[in-house]
């Protein structure tokens, strides 16, 4: 019995490293640049496939690829605010319209990068081994690549934390956040810090997508349910709320891995139905202000 | 502008419209059958796309649950097309549809922006995982045969609804209600201090443009005679009348038509010419449309005819 509950929480808190990995991405991304993106799990994806194209072609070692996803995808992240949608936020009359109109734009890109993917590396599912030997905690069995993605989810979200609580940007981050033309008025360089977000959530995206190609098989397609899963995380937590995405996305993790547990199959059913839940009782989340 | 000129263009406007209709109706006459075929998924996206601007356009709550009232309709003609009469079936579709939007709307009353947006969307994949695990674990089989119907009368049917729909988002237009919408978009607050029902108001033209996707979703059942829960929850089904919306311009009721139409043109035509680009085609449109037409092409070429018909007069 004790053995079977330690079960379902190790898998759950495994499960929701990578959720919270992800979600504090989309939140930033969110939180910050005003960009609901619906393109974040083709981010994921980008990253999963670079890691998967760098261990099966060069044999490097997925966790060096994160110092390979990372940057990458930051650049694609920074790049694309820079050009897309700092010329939809000054197109767009409001606050409110750029909210649409970024989205909007963000589904063109789901289709672009899905399909560039599936042009390079075939629609297949893809998978590759690593690091399968299993670990024992009090009886129960887990691999160890599954206990070294928790581990280096949480790695990631504590220096995120960190550095946005620490630091000259992080602190510039956080007053765009609050209200972004104030901040510019106060000398932040509000179009350079936007698209610093939007690039740092592209790059959390991009590392937690290195980190799911380690313990679970991949695809072009795979994008849309990170997204989904990626997005009640983040409206668990609060939107915009850093901390809210970490703890929303164990708790994500966690119910998933019980749902699993009593009735496999039902997961994705048990996450609508919370996110649909909490979306008419506390639209705020957890975090929320 | 005089109000005798807005009623001559008004006239030939109906008179356009009634011959456009008058020729799509006479279509199976004289056109192929591939022909009829594509004109039938155009008035498909043309419903869908009308549909949803008939509550999203004035309102400006962007609903993505299309995919979610279509299905219910593509699932009712699943179940209850073998028993039950075409009419009844494609009425029934459209009933179902109506009421899971009136649920829909009375759930969400307190939601607005981004919240309604992702509950919306939440909604149709609530529906596609939750039907798929029961179709595995319940019924054991994945999947339905729906009783196929002609190709022509198939299509006649999604005329008559477009005429319907038509006829009703004119009617909502011009009534009252037409403006309490518009006021419930620019401000929902004032609106209500001014005397609208807005919560009711809302849920019910919502149901409304819910019940024409799902009598759609019944008809178009019929045509692909095999339908499984991706197929009928397809979430494509939720983006697309968004993009056709705001790619022909949202304002004006042929804004939305025309967007559909072009759009499943290019879809069809895509399809057959780069089966393997299609995708990627269609998302850089998206991008071009969202960056450059943000009022649509109906908005583009007012710009320009502003634009030619303010250089013939005189610059003041």
């Amino acid at each position: 019995m004790i053995v079977t509950i330690l079960n379902v929480v190790i898998a759950g808190l495994l499960l929701g490293g990578i959720y919270a990995v992800t979600a504090v991405g989309l939140s930033l991304q969110y939180g910050v640049a005003r960009v609901l993106n619906i393109a974040h799990g083709e981010f994921i994806m980008l990253g999963a496939f670079i890691t998967w194209s760098a261990f099966t072609l060069l044999g490097i070692n997925p966790l060096v690829s994160l110092a390979i996803c990372g940057p990458i995808l930051f650049a694609v992240g920074y790049i694309l605010y820079r050009t897309l949608f700092t010329r939809l936020r000054i197109s767009s009359p409001t606050p409110g319209a750029f909210e649409g109109n970024s989205m909007l734009a963000c589904f063109g890109l789901l289709f672009i990068i899905q399909n560039v993917a599936i042009l390079i590396w075939g629609a297949d599912i893809k998978g590759y081994t690593y690091l399968t030997s299993s670990v024992d905690f009090w009886g129960a069995k887990f691999s160890a690549n599954r206990l070294i993605t928790l581990g280096f989810a949480l790695v990631i979200c504590l220096l995120f934390y960190l550095f946005l609580a620490g630091t000259r940007l992080g602190k510039a981050i956080r007053a765009a956040a609050q209200d972004p033309d104030t901040a510019g008025l106060m000398g932040v360089k509000i179009n350079q810090v936007l698209a610093l977000c939007f690039g740092f959530g592209a790059m959390m995206a991009g590392l937690g997508g290195a980190l799911i190609s380690m313990c679970y098989e991949i695809q072009p397609t795979m994008g849309l349910e990170y997204t989904m899963i990626a997005l009640i995380v983040m409206v668990l937590g609060g939107l915009g709320s850093i901390p809210g995405s970490f703890i929303g996305g164990l708790i994500l993790g966690l119910v998933g891995s019980i749902v699993t547990y009593v009735e496999p199959g039902l997961s994705l059913v048990a996450y609508y139905v919370i996110f649909m839940l909490l979306l008419l009782a506390k639209p705020t989340g957890i975090l929320g202000k | 502008m005089g109000i005798g000129k807005t009623s001559s263009k008004n006239v030939f406007v109906m008179g356009l419209v009634l011959l456009i209709l008058i020729l799509l109706a006479a279509a199976p006459l004289y056109a192929s059958i591939y022909t009829v075929i594509l004109l039938t998924s155009v008035l498909m996206y043309v419903i869908i796309a009308v549909s949803w601007t008939l509550f999203s356009g004035p309102t400006g709550y962007i609903s993505l649950a299309s995919a979610a009232f279509f299905g219910a309709g593509i699932y009712t003609s699943a179940i209850l097309g073998n028993t039950l009469p075409l009419p009844l079936v494609i009425v029934l579709g459209g009933l179902i549809s109506f009421c899971l939007a009136l649920l829909v709307g009375a759930l969400t009353l307190r939601l607005k922006g981004i919240y309604f947006v992702m509950f919306t969307f939440g909604l149709v994949e609530l529906l596609l995982h939750f039907i798929m695990w029961w179709e595995v674990n319940i019924t054991g089989t994945t999947g339905r045969v729906v009783p196929p119907v002609a190709n022509t009368t198939v299509f006649y049917i999604m005329l008559m609804i477009l005429v319907i729909l038509l006829l009703t988002a004119l009617f909502i237009r011009r009534s009252r209600y037409g403006l309490a919408l518009q006021s419930i978009g620019e401000n929902e607050e004032a609106a209500s201090h001014s005397g609208v029902h807005v919560t009711a108001l809302k849920i019910i033209i919502y149901a409304v443009s819910a019940f024409f996707m799902g009598a759609a979703g019944a008809v178009m059942a019929t045509r692909w005679t095999y339908i499984d829960p991706t197929i009928a929850f397809n979430p494509l089904i939720s983006f697309m009348p968004v993009l056709m919306a705001i790619f022909g311009g949202i304002q004006p009721l042929y804004g939305p038509i025309i967007g559909a139409g072009i759009f499943t043109y290019l879809e069809q035509f895509l399809i057959t010419r780069f089966p393997y680009y299609y995708m990627l085609i269609f998302g850089i449109f998206m991008l071009v449309a969202i960056l450059y037409m943000p009022e649509g092409l109906v908005g583009l070429a007012q710009r320009i005819w502003k634009k030619s018909s303010g250089k013939k007069h005189a610059d003041t």
